[in-house]
């Protein structure tokens, strides 16, 4: 079977667009990527989304966004898996170039938060958790992580500022991009200092929820375009698991069962070991996520997730760097696009233009989009092709 | 409307009442038809006891809509007695004396204010400490 290249990328700034639509931003992305491809032709969009039914009161996006971008008359769907809506619509980009049935496929992450405010939105956010039994008790996706991460410092007897090096490390790598809703870097005292949003869960330990749309065209390497300008990035590995919806349905919630299966699977698609992983783009909406998403993909034993933050071991210049661009902490959380900045992020690093933040010597970008609490976990390893 | 919605689960909101599998004994809640041990079916109803254990806690101050009014309240993971774990909020509970292995039962009061269904009401389960 083909390889599939990621030929284009393209995103916005995250930020709080206020003055700007939600087919605004999916539209410049798009075409961002489109330019970036050398006008690649797509005959598939994929769109990811998380809220647009409920924060804009907009479904179909997929009719939506072709149509706004003039390509009314190709296939256009949106894919939906809460947090990891974005990851999940570049796999179905990546299983539709990949099967040979599409030629050219254009994926999509978008998200716009700001249409509404304050408990609207937590309610909307709600709604990717089960209805009946978690959100009918009040329950937010905050909260979710705020159990997690105090049954987890209770296990393994983590220190009040255990948590503290995925804010610094996220916060020093925002610094130097361009896209990232905060860009400056962080001292550890701005993190102990750090109000409660949802005890032990402070205002360090979760990602600013706000807009951004981020886009990548895929094709087979036989269809780039004439003189393609772009170092290729290919997608080795693809993979996509689930686990229960509720917290309460887990039997071990400290594992995040779906992060493990997708990462074992991306892993052996692209026919390397972990350890071969240069950098990890991981889901850090919330630092007890990264934690998770570091020992349950087997790049720390259980209960010492914290400690790779903490040893500085996920910097750019460790032995694992992390959220190079300044992960969803400081780029920022647009919701269903996450996923998909990801993939431009990676992308980026692997090409060499990554600016301030490049990393040297590299080969293989794991990214890994979470919907909820790894409900849905979807891992891809992007690969330079020499 | 959700009335439909709010009136079909009123067992479990009220009444605590989940799933026991005849084939494996293992107590089910909230009930899901399909035995989570050993995949048989499940459907026997089972009501359990109401009382378990704090298992993890938090606060919340910035509360889904339909929430706002009770907002700070306190949320938790409860292990039951018969054992699986519950999602709810903890009532008549100062937030600061809440730990990890608490002993709480379980009480019904107001859970939400509906404000898109002209202002419907909904109750069910919450825990409070026992002694
Ligand atoms: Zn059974």
């Amino acid at each position: 079977m083909t390889d599939v290249i990621i030929a284009g990328i393209g995103q916005t700034a995250v930020n709080e667009h206020w003055d700007v639509s939600l087919r605004e931003l999916g539209l410049f992305a798009l075409e961002a990527a489109v330019r970036d491809a050398g006008g690649l032709k797509p005959q598939a969009l994929f769109v990811g989304n998380m809220l647009a039914p409920n924060l804009s009161r907009q479904a179909h996006l997929g009719a939506l966004l072709a149509d706004f971008a003039g390509l009314t008359g190709i296939e256009a769907v949106t894919v939906e898996a809460a947090g990891a809506s974005g990851g999940a619509a570049l796999r179905q980009g990546y299983l539709a170039v990949k099967s040979g049935l599409v030629d050219a496929a254009l994926v999509v992450g978008v998200e716009k938060f700001t249409d509404v405010v304050g408990s609207e939105v937590e309610a909307a956010l709600s709604t990717a958790s089960d209805s009946d039994f978690e959100a009918m008790q009040g329950m937010t996706p905050t909260a979710q992580a705020a159990l997690l991460m105090r049954r987890y410092t209770h296990e393994y007897n983590v220190p009040a500022d255990g948590f503290a090096g995925f804010a610094l490390t996220a916060h020093a790598n925002g610094a130097g991009n361009k896209n990232a809703m905060f860009q400056k870097a962080i001292k550890p005292d701005t993190y102990t200092r750090a109000s409660m949003v949802s005890d032990p869960v402070n205002m360090f330990d979760a990602a600013p929820l706000a807009d951004g749309a981020a886009a990548v065209l895929l094709t087979r390497p036989d269809l780039l375009p004439p003189g393609f300008p772009h170092p290729l990035v290919r997608i080795a590995g693809s993979a996509t698991a689930s686990d229960t919806l509720a917290l309460h349905d887990r039997k071990d919630m400290l594992f995040f069962e779906a992060a493990y299966l997708s990462t074992g699977k991306a892993v052996k698609q692209a026919g390397i070991t972990l350890d071969q992983v240069d950098f990890f783009e991981y889901h850090d909406a919330f630092s007890i996520y990264a934690a998770l998403s570091l020992e349950s993909s087997g790049f720390s034993i259980r209960g010492h997730g914290w400690k790779l933050a903490a040893d500085n071991r996920i910097t750019r210049d460790g032995s694992l760097p992390c959220a190079t661009m300044g992960g969803l902490k400081a780029r920022g959380y647009p919701g269903g696009a996450t996923g998909v900045y990801q993939a431009v992020e990676a992308a980026t690093q692997l090409r060499g233009q990554a600016g301030a933040n490049q990393l040297a010597n590299i080969r293989y970008g794991m990214i890994q989009s979470l919907g909820g609490p790894a409900s849905t976990a979807v891992t891809h390893i992007l690969e330079k092709v020499s | 409307m959700e009335i439909a919605r709010h009136w079909r689960l009123k067992q479990q909101r009220y009444g605590l009442v989940g799933e026991v599998c005849p084939h494996c004994d293992v107590k089910i809640f909230p009930p899901r038809d399909v035995c989570p041990e050993c995949g048989g079916e499940a459907k026997t109803l089972y009501t359990f006891s109401g009382k378990g254990e704090v298992y993890s806690y938090t606060t919340i101050y910035e509360a889904p809509a339909g929430y706002d009014e009770t907002a700070p309240y306190t949320v938790a993971l409860v292990k039951l007695e018969e054992g699986p774990l519950v999602t709810a909020q903890l009532t008549d509970v100062d937030e600061e004396s809440v730990q990890i292995g608490m002993p709480v039962e379980m009480v019904t009061r107001k859970l939400r204010q509906d404000g898109d269904e002209r202002g419907m009401l909904v109750y069910g389960y919450k825990f409070r400490k026992s002694t």
